[in-house]
């Protein structure tokens, strides 16, 4: 399968691979996929807390080009959002930008639920309620 | 000398035509264009002396009479062949044959079909290095058992079944013996005397002869085998495959088989050489596992698994310049990771981060070099960026954690 010019370019520069404390009050962290599926993603996001937006934002990614491209895009887009913003961001948008083929949606998906587990995350830590997600399918 | 890229590992899946096959074959085309069955005119008998000369080429590879070679458009019709025309053929003595769970989905689908057709298949399962267990097939033998299917050397992890212990087992019990050779012949020696086999398909474009043509070897004497035709038409090769003879092709097959006859000994050490510093080059780095048996194994073949890094992730790290082949479900339309590897009990976390390695003909100590340092510089750069690796090296217990299935 030949993959789009922009996974390459994550693939091959990904943004933002890395691992934020995740004891800290102000990260939130989302781990989603499973080692049998073949895709796991962790992505983390560290808000500031006094503007509310999302100053720093991480992945490690456990799967193929398009996941691994698709976490590396979810973090840069992610940076600069408030959390609440950050919760529009949707699965098509990132098919969209990379060009990914259908059979590579989920990967996207992936990367979505990644980012609403790590919300969840941030506000379970500071006291606000788990927002109940609607499932995708995969 | 400057590496040429892309450097093609992948020979399992197909070889390069070897260029001393593509000289004989090209008169076949144009020049010498006869139709082998065309008894009464020069240009017949053209063809069919050229096709006469390379079923005693095909034959004496795996020393059969080249009456007992029946050719066919590859293994798959070979394998198909056998199957059905075995089931049908022998269907007054009984409707049950034994095969096992890592054979080639031409096997495997065939047998599915014979299933619909009234047909009982034992599945039998594989150890842990891909063999077989012969105390289980001799279990699995029943009174309306006509057939064992198992295959010599198996595509994914190179694997070699102990064929004469089978065909020794089906001998005693009066049952034929049945295996799919296409990775085998022309790569280590296969004898259908010695090894007892009485039915064997195998496939030109496996050992660097063309695609589209390959050859089901039938016993002809001790037992007499028959099978029923699948393909009726003109009743070519004897009744059993109808069809004018792809002439060209079965020239390059018959040259092709001489040529590995001659050197398969000497390319099957320089292979396994290249193979085994390959291997030892990639388990150089930690939690690299390789799949399948290493004693009982084609010369030229490695499986491994490169734990906590995702095969089809992998291959991006370099498929531009290296062709082989991931177990990952990934890079299948199935979304599955290989059943050959989950056969052998692997997690399917390790089957998606297999990489097949397949040496040929013309592989060379440079390409390995080269190879080596590329999937080993991909592997650390893809663990860096994997969460499984980091879990790994914190102490923490990947199976402690409760996954999302989807
Ligand atoms: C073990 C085995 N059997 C059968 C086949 C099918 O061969 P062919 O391509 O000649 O139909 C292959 C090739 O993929 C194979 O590896
Ligand atoms: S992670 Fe499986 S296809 Fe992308």
């Amino acid at each position: 399968m030949a993959y789009s010019e922009k996974v390459i370019d994550h693939y091959q520069n990904p943004k933002n691979v890395g691992t934020l404390d995740k004891s800290k009050q102000n990260v939130g962290t989302g781990l989603v996929g499973a080692p049998e599926c073949g895709d796991v993603m962790r992505l983390q996001i560290e808000v500031d807390e006094t503007t509310g937006l999302i100053k720093d934002a991480k992945f490690k990614t456990f799967g193929c080009g398009s996941a691994i491209a698709s976490s590396s895009l979810a973090t840069e887009w992610l940076k600069g959002k408030t959390v609440d913003q950050a919760l529009t961001i949707d699965n098509m948008d990132i098919v969209e930008e990379l060009n990914l083929p259908p059979v590579k949606i989920h990967c996207s998906v992936l990367a979505e639920d990644a980012i609403k587990a790590a919300i969840n995350d941030y506000r379970v830590k500071n006291g606000l309620e788990e927002l109940v997600l609607d499932e995708k399918k995969h | 000398m400057s590496l040429k890229l892309p450097i093609y590992l992948d020979n399992n899946a197909t070889t390069p035509c070897d260029p001393r096959v593509l000289e004989e074959m090209l008169p076949y085309f144009a020049e010498k264009f006869g139709n082998a069955a065309s008894r009464n005119h020069p240009f017949g008998w053209v063809a069919e002396e050229a096709v006469d000369y390379a079923r005693e080429q095909v034959a004496k590879l795996v020393n059969a009479t080249p009456k007992e070679i029946i050719f066919t458009s590859g293994a798959t019709e070979a394998d198909n062949l056998a199957l059905k025309g075995v089931f049908e053929m022998y269907s007054s003595k009984g409707n049950h044959i034994i095969t096992c769970t890592t054979e080639h989905k031409a096997v495997l689908d065939t047998c599915k079909h014979i299933e619909k057709m009234g047909g009982e298949i034992a599945y039998l399962p594989v150890k842990a290095d891909g063999l077989i267990d012969l105390g289980e097939l001799e279990k699995a033998i029943t009174s309306k058992t006509i057939l064992i299917a198992i295959m010599y050397g198996n595509n994914e992890i190179g694997v070699i079944q102990p064929i004469r212990e089978i065909s020794a087992i089906a001998k005693k019990h009066g049952i034929l013996f049945f295996t799919d050779a296409t990775q085998a012949a022309g790569k280590i020696p296969v004898d259908v005397e010695a090894d007892g086999i009485d039915l064997m398909a195998f496939s030109a474009h496996k050992m660097y002869g063309p695609k589209g043509v390959g050859a089901l070897y039938v016993r002809r004497k001790s037992p007499r085998v028959k099978v029923t035709a699948q393909m009726d038409g003109g009743g070519h090769e004897r009744g059993m495959r109808s069809g004018t003879m792809n002439v060209p092709g079965i020239v390059g097959f018959g040259k092709a088989c001489e040529i590995c006859m001659n050197e398969m000994e000497a390319e099957a050490t320089r292979l396994s050489t290249m193979r085994d510093r390959l291997e030892k080059g990639l388990l150089q780095m930690e939690e690299a596992y390789v799949n399948g048996n290493t004693d009982h194994r084609l010369p030229h073949v490695a499986n491994i698994s490169f734990k906590y890094v995702e095969g089809e992730g992998l291959m991006m790290g370099f498929n531009k310049n290296i062709a082989l082949s991931s177990g990952s479900a990934c890079t299948s339309a199935s979304l599955e990771p290989s059943y050959v590897l989950k056969a052998l009990g692997l997690g399917d976390d390790l089957a998606h981060s297999s990489l097949r390695f397949g040496l040929g003909r013309f592989t060379t100590d440079e390409q390995i070099d080269y190879t080596i340092k590329a999937i080993t510089e991909t592997v650390l750069k893809l663990r860096e960026m994997s969460p499984l690796w980091e879990m790994y090296k914190e102490g923490i217990d990947l199976n402690s954690i409760e996954w999302a299935h989807h």
